[in-house]
């Protein structure tokens, strides 16, 4: 949990912004001096005691992307009116910083208007072995939860396969990625001469051929999109599946990643965080709280619906692993899936039990998924994932 | 001006802002810096900068940008043709004459982008869909966009005459770099809301039947909750809007066929336009028709 109380102590309008910026950086935001500078600069153009413009002032300068554009309000509530709220999404690190927050009182200042007292304290973590409930919003709150449901997936696999899971996933990456285009484009630092477009341009110079263009052929990276089945019947590989998936992604700022249970989440960049640890544990965090049924077939939907539009195109491989138990009716992940293909996307679907001796994929869910998928295989074991690799070059 | 009378202004001119983008436009324009807008597509973002000239009464400035785009385009490129007449036509001077004769501004052809930094008067300069761009123009844009000034090898640093307020959009089809996005405000441009929504309808097309109006508003508002893959923007809306009332519908629920027909302008693919037969387009109008 994150939080940044008012600084009481603190005098003068430069310092509590500096605080306010230092408070958004850690939450996430790529703000820094330059962002303090300007924020000072710009407040004399507006009225200061109106928290709404100032509010709408460091929106403009402190966000640069849709998502902290969307929890910027939050955060600037937080900070100025000490409400005490966490950074969206993250793992409990600081328990103690959160517990101290809460005795404080709201802020001095004097754009600060009360309003804050009333909503200001929600029930939020209050002990360290508390565990996070998911709310469908993706938000996580942080509240108790009886221990025994504690699901320590460290215990159901060694650290070195995890390490390792991971290593192979690097490989697969790399094997699926490297790809290139037949043709040749303009290009400064081609390879090869663009005769054409040299001989066109010498036509300016009375035929004597001065510019040199040059052309290669374009890098035409595949994208991989993981969506992860986190559900009751898969927490037994989820510790591994989420090193897998993090291995696959933690190379390539163009990938993407997102869990399901009964929702689902977004988790690329979490998981591109460099602290492997923090990473985990709010993964972890996130995959709890759920072991009521696996809503594949609604999940995949809420993917087209929501995300698919931008990361997923031609050129995009969409791993799914999961393994087909499906609460919906099997017709919700077949039109899901049917849509999903129809972006011209290769799927793969990765399924654990597919390992097992005997397994026929007769799971309803699975039996009307098999028709759009390019490649189906097992991921059981790491000797299974390893196998993928030939599989998936030739995709 | 404030930010509240620029709002004001862009209402004058047709263009209901949010109070998030009134206030980026705002801080754009005083602190000098770009704007970055991100949205949808068709939720006004192109529309602001040219609303921008209009109530600064300068002139608008843009540069569409593509995949390959590069310097000689949007920035500058020397007239060869007129180079080498003028070679041809002084053979018998010196080379170094020649070559400082032909390396001046009289043989430099401004692209867009030098276009903007050299007017008398600050222009609002436009650079449509950022993201279609290469990374490489990128790296070009950071030059200009943070130093208003270009650099020719043959004739040095051009610094800006004057500060053009730059506004980039983008749909977000690719990430743009940290760099970028460090040197612009930003604003994320939604769908706006109904009443917002209603006031860009009846500023756009005051005559309109107010009843109607509201009808349309409230069918394109419900019509965005449905799957599709292309959601109608705000300039879908404008389009529908003056084709029912080109058509003299007088309430949406007149006439079920035609108004099913007017749909193209709303639906943009052969999937959306199966996602809204007759039967849902009916039941949205019985919501918005009481």
């Amino acid at each position: 949990m994150k939080t940044t109380q008012f600084p009481t102590t603190v005098e003068g309008v430069s310092e509590r912004v500096a605080g306010f910026i230092a408070h958004l950086r850690y939450n996430g935001y790529r703000t820094s001096v330059a962002e303090t500078e300007k924020t000072l600069k710009a407040l004399p153009l507006i009225d200061i005691e109106e928290h709404q413009q100032v509010k709408l002032l460091c929106k403009t300068i402190c966000t640069s992307n849709k998502n902290n554009f969307d929890d910027f309000d939050e955060l600037f509530d937080s900070y100025w009116f000490n409400r005490g709220r966490e950074k969206i999404g993250t793992a409990s690190v600081q328990e103690k910083r959160q517990t101290r927050n809460r005795q404080h009182q709201p802020g001095t200042d004097s754009t600060v208007s009360t309003e804050a007292e009333g909503e200001a304290e929600q029930p939020e973590t209050s002990d360290i072995d508390g565990e996070a409930s998911h709310q469908a919003d993706g938000r996580l709150v942080a509240s108790r939860i009886k221990n025994k449901e504690k699901i320590d997936f460290r215990e159901l696999v060694t650290p070195e396969s995890i390490q390792q899971a991971e290593q192979l996933a690097y490989l697969l990456a790399k094997a699926i990625r490297d790809r290139r285009s037949r043709r040749y484009r303009a290009s400064l630092r081609g390879n090869r001469l663009n005769l054409r477009k040299t001989i066109r341009d010498s036509v300016s110079y009375g035929g004597v051929p001065i510019n040199l263009y040059r052309q290669q052929r374009p890098d035409r990276p595949v994208k991989i999109v993981t969506i992860l089945d986190v559900s009751g019947s898969m927490t037994v590989y989820a510790r591994v599946f989420l090193s897998f998936v993090k291995g696959l992604i933690s190379h390539d700022t163009k990938a993407d990643a997102y869990l399901f249970h009964t929702a689902l989440l977004r988790i690329g960049d979490t998981l591109r965080d460099h602290d492997t640890l923090r990473a985990m544990n709010r993964l972890t965090l996130m995959a709890q709280g759920f072991g009521g049924g696996t809503r594949i077939g609604a999940n995949l939907k809420h993917f087209n619906d929501q995300y698919a539009q931008h990361c997923v195109d031609g050129r995009t491989v969409v791993i799914i692993l999961s393994d087909g138990y499906d609460t919906d009716p099997p017709e919700i992940l077949a039109d899901a899936l049917k849509r999903l293909s129809k972006r011209n996307c290769k799927i793969v679907w990765l399924n654990p039990l597919k390992g097992w001796k005997d397994y026929e994929p007769i799971a309803q869910g699975m039996a009307a998924a098999l028709p759009y998928l390019d490649h189906f295989a097992a991921a059981n074991t790491l000797e299974s994932l390893a196998a993928l690799e030939p599989a998936l070059r030739k995709l | 001006m404030s930010w509240k009378e620029l709002q004001q202004d862009l209402a004058a001119s047709c263009y209901i802002a949010s109070n998030e983008l009134a206030m980026a436009v705002y801080l754009a324009s005083e602190q000098q810096r770009p704007l970055l807008l991100e949205g949808e597509a068709g939720v006004g973002k192109t529309e602001i900068a040219k609303q921008l000239a209009a109530i600064h009464k300068t002139n608008l400035i843009r540069l569409q940008c593509y995949e390959g785009l590069d310097a000689n385009t949007s920035i500058y490129e020397w007239n060869y043709q007129k180079q080498l007449l003028r070679v041809q036509a002084v053979r018998d001077s010196s080379s170094d004459e020649i070559e400082s004769q032909i390396f001046s501004e009289k043989y430099l052809l401004k692209r867009p982008l030098l276009e903007a930094i050299t007017q008398a008067k600050a222009p609002v300069l436009l650079i449509d869909e950022i993201d279609r761009a290469d990374e490489e123009f990128e790296a070009y844009l950071l030059e200009v966009l943070s130093d208003y000034q270009v650099s020719i090898p043959e004739l040095g640093t051009i610094s800006a005459t004057s500060k053009p307020l730059v506004v980039l959009t983008s749909n977000g089809s690719r990430d743009l770099s940290d760099a970028l996005r460090r040197r612009c405000f930003y604003s994320y441009v939604s769908y706006p809301d109904t009443e917002t929504e209603l006031a860009i309808l009846q500023a756009r097309l005051p005559h309109i039947n107010a009843r109607l109006a509201e009808q349309i508003v409230r069918f394109v508002q419900s019509l965005r909750k449905e799957e599709l893959e292309k959601k109608p923007g705000v300039a879908e809306m404008l389009d529908w809007a003056a084709a029912l009332s080109g058509l003299g519908v007088a309430k949406l629920s007149d006439n079920p066929t035609e108004l099913q027909a007017t749909l193209v302008c709303l639906l943009k693919t052969q999937i959306d336009q199966y996602a809204v037969p007759q039967m849902v387009t009916e039941r949205l109008v019985a919501q918005v028709v009481e």
